[in-house]
């Protein structure tokens, strides 16, 4: 009996210390691994979403193989786990995911008190309405009294009830699960408006069966950056998740895109030299490969490659960069310098 | 032969305390309940310990915390200013209002399918079977969604309601049905209303009593049904109909004034009803089947009318078997309950475990509570229905 029990107690006592080292090396774990595990939303056009082969794509996605590549050189090893809003953050801190790129708002309460960290924004949102047209509002300012359909577990659930008490009105909030269920119940009338961030409305809009009835009003009534985080206590890892999205801006900065790289390997621009790793020890004190900003950049593209593919004006959602362009083009992207 | 006798008269002497399987019995016991109070802790310290190591708030200082976000139903009145506390208390009410409708209504319904699959009449007994063996074999998260998306959403929006008699409406935002304004002199109504149940339940009494005593039966129902409803009524004439009611308006974007009911709680309810009802009904049917025909026909041979044997002689013995499995029906349609987040309805799962949970990111404590209320809910449910069954059981004499 007592032997059995100390066999128990050094298992229990080693579970919990393995626990905690599993928890330091998230670069040697997915070395180790060969894989990247990436939490990304359940199907949001232009952020995640996977195509009818199963093959994810979106923004979100972008940025989970930009890391993959630098860390792996292989932007392909990359296992995405579809997660709902309620379901994100428990999955980062339980280790089921090494990385969350998932829409999601940074905010002060999620980066002190969730153990988590936020590493960049890789997407500048705001929270806006979708009104049906028949209803005949122009302004958000007109909605006193309306029903709000909702994505549980969002920053959209406060701001709305923030902006409606701020402005005097009352509304009624329908909370749903998931965004297709969100939807639905907009597309059927249950709700006078849907509120989300305004990148997903023009998304969600164009899920609906007549998207031309739907339309997004002007008013933005929040900030919402959104980025890729990771766990709270791995400094090195999260030194990499970070400066993977800074060299992909600082990549678009300098010119350098997925179709130029090679050529670009013989630049003479010290900044370029840096970042594809031709001089200085940049990769190094990442404990990547020289080569780790140009496989990123090989395989998936600088930032503004990045985005064009997934939500610019060619796509489906013909979004503008707006904020998102180029500090130097007048938007909010600004990577600090690679040196 | 000195040694055997030894043995059998003073036993406890020659033998240790450790070899008495009883107090061998204690020792083990106490072993096993203090390895699990230790295995307990060791699990409490170590997720505490991890989750401060990483940098994760613990503890239930968040519950004073103000919420900031609207929940589209409470019986209690709430605003975005309360605080998380209050979203809890929210969301179980919600959660114990369907729940405690759901159980209503599933049993009534749950009994009327069981005893008409005992009919007589092919087709009412057809009609049931068919009722029970469709519904009890489609998953009730399909049922609920069939409910919601299929059946009360395409009702017409709130400028097209469906409306009965300019007082009642339905729309795809819920049912709206006029709100009773108590005027002076509704609270003597009321009294007298609950004078005449307790009335009702001495007169009972006093019938029965007479009758074992004289043989001479009383008209309990309708003397009861004057007292209760009759009484009441006549009062409320009296007094000059002290009631008004709220019509619901349509102003706006929605209906304002009179009682709305959300569709979410409606397919909610009706699924979980109907859902369990069929369970219920099959149970309700194998206790009745379970009596012995005897007992029919001797109360037949005794002269009793058919409706008479049923109440006092089939239901009552019926009853013994039906209990236990419908605590067991009661407790799942509980359980189930918390498949309302899949419509949003605003039950505990939804609003505490769901938003709030989101809001503070404190999912240890939060799932614990949530855990803690379903558990309390279902063994309040088990004692009463264990109470009920001991007051029905066979009392032998």
């Amino acid at each position: 009996m007592k032997k059995r029990m100390s066999v128990l107690t050094g298992a229990l006592v080693a579970t919990a210390v393995s626990a905690t080292a599993a928890m330091a090396g998230t670069l040697d774990d997915v070395k180790a691994r060969g894989e990247l595990l990436c939490g990304v939303s359940t199907g949001l056009p232009g952020f995640s979403l996977p195509d009818d082969k199963g093959n994810w794509t979106g923004l979100d996605v972008d940025t989970c193989r930009a890391i993959a590549a630098a860390v792996l050189g292989d932007a392909k090893k990359v296992k995405f786990t579809p997660l709902t809003a309620k379901e994100r953050f428990t999955a980062l801190q339980s280790g089921e995911i090494d990385v969350l790129s998932r829409n999601t708002t940074w905010t002060h309460t999620r980066d002190t008190s969730l153990g988590v960290n936020f590493t960049g924004v890789n997407y500048y949102d705001g929270q806006g309405f979708m009104v049906q047209k028949a209803l005949g509002v122009k302004s958000a300012l007109e909605l006193d009294g309306a029903s709000v359909c909702i994505q549980a577990g969002t920053t959209t659930e406060l701001n709305l009830a923030d902006y409606f008490k701020l402005n005097g009105m009352k509304f009624s909030p329908v909370v749903y699960d998931t965004s297709d269920q969100t939807v639905s119940g907009f597309a059927s009338g249950r709700c006078d408006i849907l509120t989300s961030d305004q990148s997903q409305l023009y998304a969600l809009r164009s899920k609906l069966d007549d998207p031309s009835k739907a339309e997004v009003l002007p008013e933005v009534i929040s900030k919402e950056p959104l980025g890729p985080l990771v766990r709270q206590g791995d400094d090195a890892w999260f030194n990499i998740v970070k400066w993977t999205l800074f060299a992909q801006i600082n990549a678009e900065e300098l010119g350098v895109t997925s179709a130029n790289v090679d050529t670009m390997l013989k630049s003479e621009n010290p900044n370029v030299q840096r970042l594809l790793g031709t001089s200085g020890d940049a990769g190094a004190k990442l404990g990547l490969g020289a080569n780790w900003a140009y496989e990123a950049i090989k395989q998936v593209g600088n930032y503004g490659e990045m985005f064009d593919r997934n939500v610019g004006p060619k796509t489906p959602l013909q979004i503008s960069r707006g904020l998102n362009a180029l500090w130097t083009k007048g938007g909010l992207q600004y990577a600090p310098p690679l040196r | 032969m000195s040694t055997n006798k030894d043995i059998a008269t003073e036993p406890k002497r020659k033998s240790s305390a450790l070899n008495d399987p009883q107090v061998r019995g204690y020792i083990f016991q106490t072993l096993l309940i203090a390895f699990l109070v230790w295995f307990g802790w060791v699990i409490f310290q170590n997720t505490l310990h991890n989750m401060e190591s990483r940098g994760i708030t613990t503890g239930f200082d968040f519950l004073q915390n103000p919420a900031g976000f609207e929940i589209l139903m409470s019986l209690i009145p709430y605003s975005s200013n309360d605080t998380y506390g209050r979203t809890f208390v929210v969301g179980l009410l919600n959660t114990v209002l369907v729940a405690g409708l759901g159980i209503f209504f599933a049993t009534i319904l749950g009994f009327i399918i069981g005893i008409a699959r005992l009919s007589k009449n092919w087709l009412v007994a057809k009609v049931a079977s068919v009722y029970v063996e469709t519904l009890r074999n489609i998953p009730l998260l399909l049922q609920i969604f069939f409910w919601y998306f299929a059946v009360l959403q395409p009702l017409p929006s709130p400028r097209q309601s469906i409306d009965f008699a300019s007082a009642v409406f339905a729309n795809n935002r819920g049912l709206y049905v006029p709100a009773p304004i108590a005027g002076d002199g509704l609270g003597a109504v009321i009294v007298i209303f609950f004078l005449g149940i307790i009335g009702s339940i001495f007169m009972v009494k006093w019938a029965r009593k007479r009758q074992e005593a004289t043989g001479q039966q009383f008209p309990v129902l309708y003397a009861s049904l004057g007292l209760i409803i009759g009484l009441p009524i006549i009062t409320y004439f009296i007094l000059g109909a002290p009631l008004t009611w709220e019509m619901p308006e349509l102003k706006g974007f929605n209906f304002k004034g009179g009682v709305r009911v959300i569709p979410e709680l409606i397919a909610l309810l009706l699924a979980l009803t109907t859902y369990t009802a069929s369970f219920i009904a099959e149970i309700v049917r194998a206790g009745i089947q379970s009596v012995a025909h005897g007992q029919t026909e001797a109360a037949a041979a005794l002269g009793i009318r058919r409706s008479v044997a049923l109440r006092l002689i089939i239901i009552p013995q019926a009853m013994r078997v039906v209990i236990p499995p419908l605590t067991s029906q009661y407790l799942n349609l509980a359980k189930n309950s918390s498949l309302a987040t899949a419509i949003g309805y605003p039950d505990i799962v939804s609003v505490f475990m769901g938003t709030t949970l989101n809001q503070t990111g404190q999912a240890v404590e939060i799932v614990a509570m949530t855990m803690g209320v379903y558990l309390v809910i279902s063994l309040t449910l088990s004692f009463f229905m264990n109470w009920y069954n001991k007051s029905m059981a066979l009392k032998e004499r």
